[in-house]
């Protein structure tokens, strides 16, 4: 079986909505390049509702493929449905991530998040600051899938040269 | 599509030489080569002249050759067996490279744990360590010297020879991984100094699943597999006879060839690097000249490896990179952290392993679509922005 999934490929070679929205309502930026991924999402937002959303990312096929599909899944939706979509429904949409690339689709949540709490603060909109907590990739995950992210960590840390065979 | 395999320093395609060499002992001399009639003899005459073969490709003699399941555990039983020499005499004092495989890193983290000290060198930013800084690293109780002859990653031979001498002169034993440069570069284990040496088969158009150790004659082996007397009673279990004929066959044409695939790879090489060099802020990794024929390693600022590798691989060229997303951990390669290349840098690497058969359009093929892959990745990273604003100062220069 492939590393990834049909959806995920397609999504990494045609990812939708690249770009930049030079007067977006909210911009929103993740991760770190010492981590190797940074996700950016830019929102235009009109009567509470997703007007335009552009993304920008640096990091792996998973990683681009989770920001066009993350955008995709919050284009057209009201604030209270985007608040909705959690890292989850972006896996779920991608037809799978495999374990030790769940993080990607977390940080797609965090980066819609905090594309919205820019949008929230700049705006003086009240809202629960416990909805924006950063939280690491083991959250929303089922056991299961925990179970195998981690025998896939020891696996790859007990082969030798995981990196170059 | 036209397809590349540019991933040689991964795995080679096997050779027609070294198929057709194995498939009589599948077919008719299938016999175990420790049985006493015909079909085993065939096959036992069949494994001691593999084992001529390889020996005579460095210059050491044939008892001086065990044959092994994969250049890892040639080099685990290589570390293996000086540390249990060494620590009959009390020396518990290893001195290695941070660049190492992790064959040979993870065989000496387990002696660590066991009470050896371990000695890991700084790797120059070229990827290259002295014999002068391995001989004032050198100390009464030094048991081994391993280094490996050229980098896996980013192609660097190493001193060897001076190296060996140094060891040589303090009494040190001394193993090279070179699994990278067997059947690459001409390799004499008199010449060179070298007390143990690994070999993969399929680095060199071999098969999988086989691999030797050359040591020298008086270095009493440890076992890393126990079992009955097969390889002189130091590796247990029936010889894998098709494949270490096919192996000794594959490096015999190889060694053949080494100079007049050198030349070959060597200007099909530097065509690359000269046409990568043009990419804006990337830069290769590794010494231009001190690297075996066949290695363009390079960084490129603002992207990351991963995601080049999935769109070369759809324009059908298919090679590695060092990032932590191919790897499976949170790290980058340590080969590029050990030569100085900081994180967010290391995370755009790309390694291109190419062989003889390469042709100028391919290459020309792979300059134009990594300088268009670069640009597409730049065109919608943040971390380029960033660079491009000066938001984030710039690691390479233009």
């Amino acid at each position: 079986m492939a590393l990834y999934s049909e959806k995920v490929m397609d999504h990494f070679l045609n990812p939708r909505n690249v770009g930049v929205i030079e007067d977006a309502d909210g911009v929103g930026e993740v991760g770190n390049p010492v981590c190797g991924d940074i996700m950016k999402i830019y929102l235009k937002i009109k009567d509470n509702r997703i007007e335009d959303v552009k993304f920008e990312t640096f990091g792996c096929g998973s990683a681009i493929a989770s920001s066009s599909m993350a955008t995709e899944l919050i284009k057209g939706k009201t604030i209270d449905e985007v608040m909705e979509v959690t890292n989850k429904a972006v896996v779920e949409a991608l037809d799978g991530l495999p374990a030790h690339k769940l993080h990607c689709s977390v940080l797609a949540e965090e980066a819609i998040r905090a594309a919205l709490k820019d949008y929230f603060d700049k705006n003086g909109i009240p809202y629960d600051p416990e909805e924006f907590r950063e939280h690491d990739a083991e959250e929303d995950v089922p056991p299961e899938v925990l179970e195998a992210a981690e025998a896939e960590k020891a696996a790859a840390a007990a082969s030798c040269g995981t990196k170059f065979k | 599509m036209k397809i590349i395999y540019a991933d040689n320093a991964a795995t080679t395609k096997m050779s027609r030489v070294a198929i057709d060499a194995m498939l009589p002992y599948m077919e008719e001399y299938y016999g175990n080569p420790s049985s006493l009639y015909s079909v085993g003899q065939k096959a036992k005459e069949a494994l001691e002249q593999a084992r001529a073969d390889v020996a005579a490709c460095f210059n050491a003699e044939a008892r001086e050759i065990y044959f092994t399941g994969c250049g890892t555990e040639a080099d685990n039983q290589a570390i293996i067996s000086a540390a249990r020499l060494g620590e009959r005499k009390g020396k518990k004092h290893i001195i290695s490279t941070a660049f190492e495989h992790h064959a040979v890193l993870h065989t000496l983290d387990k002696l660590k744990k066991e009470g050896f000290d371990i000695t890991l060198l700084d790797v120059h930013s070229n990827g290259i360590v002295t014999a002068e800084e391995v001989a004032a690293a050198i100390r009464p109780d030094t048991c081994l010297v391993t280094v490996m002859y050229a980098n896996n990653e980013i192609g660097t031979i190493q001193p060897i020879k001076e190296i060996g001498a140094v060891c040589k002169e303090k009494g040190v034993l001394f193993h090279t991984d070179a699994v990278q440069a067997a059947g690459h570069l001409h390799i004499d284990v008199k010449d060179q100094n070298i007390d143990m040496l690994s070999i993969s088969a399929h680095k060199f158009y071999g098969p999988k699943g086989v691999g030797a150790l050359y040591a020298r004659k008086g270095i009493i082996l440890t076992n890393v597999i126990e079992g009955g007397a097969q390889e002189r009673g130091k590796r247990g279990g029936t010889e894998n006879v098709a494949e270490i004929v096919s192996m000794a066959a594959a490096l015999k044409d190889a060694c053949a060839h080494i100079d007049e695939y050198a030349e070959k790879e060597t200007k099909l090489r530097d065509r690359l690097i000269a046409g990568l060099d043009k990419i804006p802020y990337g830069e290769l990794n590794g010494d231009r000249v001190h690297r075996v024929p066949n290695n363009a390693n390079f960084c490129f600022e603002g992207i990351e490896g991963e995601s080049m590798l999935l769109m070369l691989d759809d324009k059908g060229i298919m090679c590695s990179s060092g990032s932590a997303c191919t790897s499976g951990s949170l790290d980058p390669s340590h080969v590029l952290l050990a030569i100085g290349r900081p994180h967010e840098v290391a995370h755009g690497s790309l390694r291109l392993s190419i062989n003889e058969q390469f042709t100028e359009e391919d290459i020309d093929y792979i300059i134009a679509s990594v300088t268009e892959v670069v640009q597409y990745l730049r065109d919608m990273s943040p971390f380029w922005r960033d660079l491009v604003n000066g938001k984030r100062p710039h690691v390479f220069s233009e």
